[in-house]
């Protein structure tokens, strides 16, 4: 790269402020990386022409895998040739994005050795995201992450690496091991997740609770959300103390539940528990006071995806409640029925939910073997106007 | 009798030599055309799944991303710095 070139004033620009900069990042890691000038450099040139300069396609993957690998490649790799190849690497991250410091190091080391040494953590998806290396880099990359103990995640077509919130193991509201369920579905569906077998991409995410801290209902094809039969779980003396610390229950709890299932008089807490919806607002505010029931398990959705080829969906309820022991099986017959169906009739490129959409909800129902139930109504219809077909006797 | 995983495979590779340039073909492709030639008796999904993996192991074919996952042909990436 010429002199000239490693000025970047349109880049400087997004170092300015109190906030974190990948730029500064990036110029961070060039000390270590000869990649991170030329990424820069290339940047800056997209910024000033309004154009891109990536090529994408093609690889996917290591031997035997097809997915795990993004392929990318510079248009200009005579000018930057140390990004002339800049491939992403998508490594499973581990259930709950649980690491020791041993391993984090061991990721960066392999990394730095087999790449730029720039790393996402985490995709979207969820996965440790690899920036960068050269498709010569990729399998003695991949031999050392198996050596270490980490495999390649998804992408393409394939079931994409199943996510989940920290669940159990940090939080008290989880209403099924979200951990375990993640790391289970994983270790089932290596094949649909190393080798794309789909119309298109799949993700499952776990959340322990519909606080949803994964946003599985906005992103995930199949979300599996933690949820509560019966009454919500009251401390009346820890309620107290809210009130007595100055906590306004009524108006900055009661007021607030979207259903106005509960009120607050005369020092008593009381929750119509057949109105609550959910919410989780009454329990977040007052964490030590309340708590879910303890008939726990989840609810599972399917058909969130974000905005790609078409625009945002999200999930709609498939099955309202599954016990926590129950939820596996019931998760993996479910996916049976539901990639027959998608295989079946998916269009090249067509998400879970834009298919459902397409053929309709019913007819999805009644081809999974699935009743419909009243959860599965996100809202009462407005349209007045019902149009049915009488028989011959007029009935 | 169900049809011999081996020649499952060449089949499927027959297929893609026949479409390569022409048509992208998917795995899910690949399986509805080997369950319509040799019928659902013989050839199962599972099947077709384990002919899949034996021509991607063996290196004859290998997966390509075009927008969405296909089984192509080994081939030099066109997108590639010579």
């Amino acid at each position: 790269m010429a002199d000239d070139d490693t000025k970047t004033p349109l880049l400087d620009q997004l170092e300015e402020g109190p906030w974190p900069s990948f730029v500064t990042e990036i110029k961070r890691a060039g000390t270590k990386s000869p990649v991170c000038g030329d990424l820069l450099g290339q940047l800056e040139q997209s910024y000033a022409e309004k154009k891109g300069h990536w090529k994408h396609g093609g690889i996917v993957g290591v031997l035997g895998y097809g997915g795990g690998v993004i392929g990318r490649y510079s248009d200009l790799p005579e000018k930057y040739p140390n990004v002339a190849h800049f491939h992403t690497m998508r490594v499973n991250q581990p259930a709950g994005w649980f690491y020791t410091s041993d391993a984090i190091r061991t990721l960066c080391d392999i990394w730095e050795e087999h790449g730029s040494g720039l790393t996402n953590m985490h995709g979207s998806t969820g996965d440790i995201v690899f920036l960068g290396t050269r498709t010569d880099q990729l399998e003695p990359a991949f031999k050392k992450l198996t050596a270490a103990g980490f495999d390649l995640g998804g992408s393409g077509s394939s079931m994409r690496t199943p996510s989940c919130c920290v669940g159990q193991a940090r939080c008290e509201w989880a209403c099924y091991d979200t951990m375990a369920l993640c790391d289970d579905l994983t270790r089932s569906y290596q094949d649909e997740l190393h080798r794309p077998p789909f119309p298109y991409k799949f993700k499952i995410k776990c959340s322990g609770c519909p606080n949803d801290c994964v946003a599985s209902i906005a992103r995930a094809d199949l979300s599996i959300i933690g949820t509560w039969k019966g009454e919500i779980q009251q401390d009346a003396g820890a309620i107290a103390e809210y009130a007595a610390s100055g906590l306004d229950i009524q108006k900055d709890v009661c007021d607030r539940c979207p259903t106005r299932c509960m009120t607050y008089e005369r020092g008593t807490l009381t929750i119509e528990n057949r109105e609550c919806v959910r919410c989780m607002h009454c329990i977040n505010v007052m964490p030590k006071a309340l708590g879910p029931g303890t008939e726990r398990g989840a609810t599972i959705l399917i058909g969130a995806k974000a905005p790609i080829v078409q625009g945002a969906l999200l999930s709609s309820v498939l099955v309202p409640f599954v016990p926590a022991e129950e939820l596996a099986e019931t998760i993996k017959e479910l996916l049976k029925r539901v990639w027959e169906f998608w295989d079946e009739y998916g269009k090249n490129r067509e998400r879970i939910g834009e298919l459902i959409q397409r053929v309709g909800l019913a007819n999805f129902l009644d081809a999974i073997g699935l009743d419909p139930v009243p959860e599965m109504v996100s809202a009462p219809r407005d349209n007045p106007f019902i149009f049915y077909q009488t028989d011959g006797d007029g009935h | 009798m169900s049809i011999a995983i081996e020649s499952l495979a060449d089949d499927m590779y027959q297929m893609i030599a026949e479409t390569q340039g022409k048509k992208n073909l998917k795995a899910g492709d690949l399986t509805k055309a080997m369950i319509a030639k040799h019928g659902e008796a013989d050839c199962t999904k599972d099947l077709c799944k384990q002919a899949i993996r034996l021509l991607i192991d063996s290196e004859r074919c290998v997966y390509s991303y075009f927008g969405g996952s296909y089984i192509t042909l080994p081939h030099k990436e066109g997108a590639a710095p010579d």
